[in-house]
């Protein structure tokens, strides 16, 4: 029991450390806390059994619902520009979603697929709205109405990052225990069942997918303002692929998976695009069948069982 | 709109919606039998058109006739089918069909991804292109419009003859016959001796195949480049998913209003030209989410 | 005098099957019916009418004297009818508790969205509930790892805890271990009368049909043949031929 806190807590202060003790990864790091709540946002859907390939639809739709409100509003705060972006994505998965939640397995990932697609060809043809494949800017918003330097807004941002990343992440556990998220779990394991207690499955698929779409706004725009640019390539089938991939690695359906899932993929990718950039699909596709075929509960499932093993020599030796 | 414009946007769609067809009724096949939608259906197509284009360019440059073209592009066909899709479904598919669907979504996408990039290792990046085949049909004149005949008579052709065929095999064939008891419910199939796993080898093969080939016969149609393969899968997905999945004679349907819908964009309005087939799927779903002609699964408590 | 359930005319066939007859049946509040009658006559067909999962191809079902034959088993759950399956339909990655508090939780709208199920104020009800029917054991179990026995139980616990008026029950007691069945029927029906619900209930077992039932009808071909008190229909000569000789 000791144990188990203790690594994670240890991880954790190491991580709000990184600016003093590890500048160099700071940028590193807060994109890939902005991937890793974004992925947070497929591991929930994971828990009703289904998957979308579509996920950076509400990715990219946050990142421009902030570039656009920072283009109308020049010199709106980050909090308008982040309540902007959110409540866009927010909207945009609860229309969307009305659509796609009655469908499930694979027509659900693939229609998913098929609006983020859509707005990826919207995103890239009218070019005068929206820039086209050069994107958007975002200059940087003033924080509390106070105008920072690169540096210090960056520190902001990571700090931001880490704090969504937790809050948000304690607050999808506590959703996925309480009886909504139950709820929604049961989509898993037996809809029928579900419409006999009185429930629509669709009403409460679609609760899940509203806070998935939540959760990848919040990335989006958090990488958006982080990067200062956006562009359709926030929208394409590939962002999606890798979000499930580390979902996947992380331990599908486990909430902190996603997180520590997106850190280790972001410093391996960046260190290993050198060497396997041009072959990077093949190597994720090959880790992906790996882990499916041989470890299916992921970083988390491998943790979880090196910390069971760990639990019973102590009772063993006690 | 006049006349030749028309007749244009007429015939590019009926081409398209052939090779579309050739390779979505592969999908659906698969689908139908196995239970599985493969992702990587798309990395098929792609491959069956860049060995295609190599086989006839090496061929060309070694002296033969054009004609070779065609019989290279059966052998890549078959070579996808059995090479790829043999071993594909052997060493791995077979070890996920009791897994939860979510999983084996995912160990085809995760073929897909590995596809992808075989194809920029031995292919690389930079378009190929190898219209031989196309050149050596030459044109056809159909009421003062000039068209290829390769794609105004051939593709279609082989289209309806691989759904008659198809058909055909299906009902008609002892092969066929284990397959469609297998797809109706392979329990009983098992029972009364059916051996399951050699209909599902034999189901993706030819599925298999049947991707290989569409993008055999587009090879000499259009620049083969990295990405051809991401594109076929959404738009077969969007005919199958349309028509309804293990439809076949739905699959030739919603592939010709596809097919049709895209040309006529192009003309019409091109910005949404990559739109169409999406806009189709989700309209048609909106109103019958089983697609047009499939059945909602029967439920039984 | 509005009946609790009533049904007129149901008609069904499957391909060349009838399943359903000219089905006309007035179930009133407070008396058991126990439905009997061989293999494939139309039964759990009938409770799958009734409860919005099939749609009869002409006739009515009426609850409470609305007509319900339209809505969805969704709705009609809202209303008050509760069911129990033949094969008992489960969340299989939940606990015995937790497949009861589910149901809780979608009885009772307002939720928490931090609050964990497990730590929900319908926990002592169910745990209750659970007690009721000899499986406290079980509470913390995963459903799938139960007998099959417990699963029925279970089953019927989870359509107990919506708090419905009317409970339709298929077989109930098979899977129950014979020593056991006449306990667990003994405290279902006292449960289910403190609770005022009524129950319709298929069953082969004819010891409980007498011992249980109010009263009994008779389904046979998709028809009903008889109905009556339990001393009426299980010695009337018909039913002792097509029912009862066929269960040993």
């Amino acid at each position: 029991m000791f144990i188990r806190i203790t690594i994670p807590t240890l991880l954790l202060i190491l991580l709000a450390l990184v600016p003093f003790g590890a500048p160099g990864l700071q940028v590193l790091l807060t994109l890939a806390l902005a991937k890793g709540i974004a992925v947070m946002g497929v591991t929930v859907l994971l828990r009703s059994g289904q998957v979308s390939f579509g996920h950076a639809l509400y990715f990219a739709i946050a990142a421009y619902g902030g570039a656009f409100t920072l283009m109308l509003m020049p010199g709106a705060d980050l909090i308008i520009v982040l309540v902007f972006g959110i409540v866009t994505a927010v909207l945009s998965g609860i229309i969307v979603g009305l659509f796609v939640a009655r469908y499930r397995f694979i027509f659900f990932a693939m229609l998913n697929l098929a609006f983020s697609m859509i707005f990826w060809s919207i995103l890239e043809k009218f070019y005068h709205y929206t820039g086209g494949a050069d994107g958007m800017r975002l200059p940087r918003p003033t924080v509390m109405w106070i105008e920072l330097e690169r540096g210090a807004y960056e520190l902001v941002m990571f700090y931001l990052a880490l704090a969504l990343a937790l809050g948000l992440g304690w607050f999808s556990m506590r959703w996925l225990d309480s009886p909504t998220g139950q709820l929604f779990r049961t989509i898993k394991t037996n809809e029928t069942r579900l419409q006999y207690l009185g429930m629509s499955p669709q009403r409460v698929m679609l609760t899940g997918y509203v806070l998935s779409a939540l959760l990848c706004g919040v990335g989006g725009i958090i990488m958006g303002l982080v990067q200062g640019v956006v562009t359709p390539e926030y929208a394409f089938w590939v962002r999606s692929g890798e979000m499930v991939f580390i979902a996947v690695l992380g331990g599908a359906g486990s909430v902190p998976g996603a997180l520590v899932g997106a850190a280790i993929y972001e410093i391996v990718r960046t260190y290993a695009s050198a060497f396997a950039g041009d072959i990077w699909q093949l190597v994720l596709g090959t880790f992906l069948l790996i882990i499916i075929l041989f470890a299916p509960g992921g970083i988390a499932g491998i943790y979880s069982g090196v910390m069971d093993r760990i639990a019973g020599k102590k009772e063993d030796s006690e | 709109m006049n006349l030749t414009l028309f007749l244009l946007a007429l015939f590019d769609g009926i081409a398209y919606a052939a090779l579309v067809f050739i390779v979505a009724v592969g999908l659906t096949l698969i689908f139908g039998v196995m239970r599985i939608l493969n992702v990587a259906h798309g990395s098929l197509y792609a491959m069956g058109a860049y060995l295609t284009a190599s086989l006839t360019t090496f061929f060309v440059a070694a002296g033969l006739p054009p004609i070779f073209a065609f019989p290279c592009m059966l052998v890549s066909a078959v070579l996808i089918g059995v090479v790829i899709g043999g071993p594909l479904e052997w060493l791995l598919l077979r070890r996920i069909y009791h897994k939860p669907e979510v999983l084996q979504l995912l160990v085809t996408f995760a073929i897909f991804m590995i596809l992808e990039d075989v194809q920029r290792l031995v292919w690389g990046t930079q378009p190929i292109f190898q219209s031989a085949a196309l050149q050596l049909l030459g044109n056809v004149r159909v009421f003062a419009v000039n068209y290829t005949v390769y794609q105004l008579i051939l593709l279609p052709i082989v289209a309806i003859a691989l759904l008659v065929g198809l058909r055909f095999f299906l009902r008609r064939t002892v092969a066929g016959k284990l397959i469609v008891a297998t797809t109706e419910d392979r329990e009983a199939a098992q029972a009364i001796g059916i051996d399951a796993d050699k209909v599902f080898l034999l189901t993706f093969i030819v599925g298999a195949g049947l991707a290989g080939l569409g993008g055999a016969l587009a090879s000499p149609t259009t620049s083969i480049l990295p990405g051809i393969g991401a594109d076929m899968i959404v738009l077969s997905f969007a005919v199958v998913a349309t028509a309804g999945l293990g439809q076949i004679e739905g699959a030739a349907l919603t592939a010709l209003l596809i097919g049709l819908g895209r040309s006529f964009a192009v003309y019409v309005w091109p910005e949404t030209q990559v739109l169409v087939p999406y806009l189709i799927m989700v309209a048609v779903l909106l109103v019958r989410p089983e697609g047009l002609f499939g059945s909602p699964a029967a439920r039984k408590i | 005098m509005t009946h609790l359930l009533e049904t007129k005319g149901l008609e069904i066939r499957f391909g060349g099957v009838v399943a359903a007859d000219d089905i006309t049946l007035q179930i009133d509040a407070g008396k058991n019916l126990a439905i009997i009658g061989p293999n494939g006559a139309g039964k759990t067909t009938f409770l799958n009418i009734c409860t919005g999962w099939l749609k009869p191809a002409s006739g009515k079902v009426y609850f409470e004297g609305r007509d319900v034959t339209p809505l969805s088993p969704r709705a009609i759950t809202r209303l008050g009818v509760a069911r129990a399956f033949q094969i008992p339909q489960l969340f299989t990655e939940h606990t015995a508790l937790e497949n009861l508090l589910i149901a809780t939780a979608a009885r009772d709208r307002l939720q928490n969205p931090i609050r964990a199920l497990k730590d929900t104020r319908q926990r002592a009800e169910m745990m209750h509930l659970l007690d009721m029917i000899n499986c406290t054991d079980a509470a913390h179990q995963q459903v799938d790892e139960l007998s099959e026995g417990q699963r029925k139980l279970i089953d019927i616990a989870v359509a107990l805890a919506l708090r419905p008026k009317l409970l339709l029950m298929d077989e109930p007691t098979s899977g129950v271990a014979s020593s056991e069945k006449f306990d667990v029927m003994e405290i279902l029906v006292k449960a289910l009368a403190e609770a005022e619900v009524t129950a319709v209930f298929v069953e082969h077992d004819m010891g409980i049909v007498e011992r249980y039932a109010d009263e009994v009808a008779v389904w046979n071909m998709g028809k009903i043949e008889l109905r009556g008190t339990p001393q009426e229909v299980l010695e009337h000569p018909d039913v002792i031929r097509d029912v009862i000789g066929e269960v040993a």
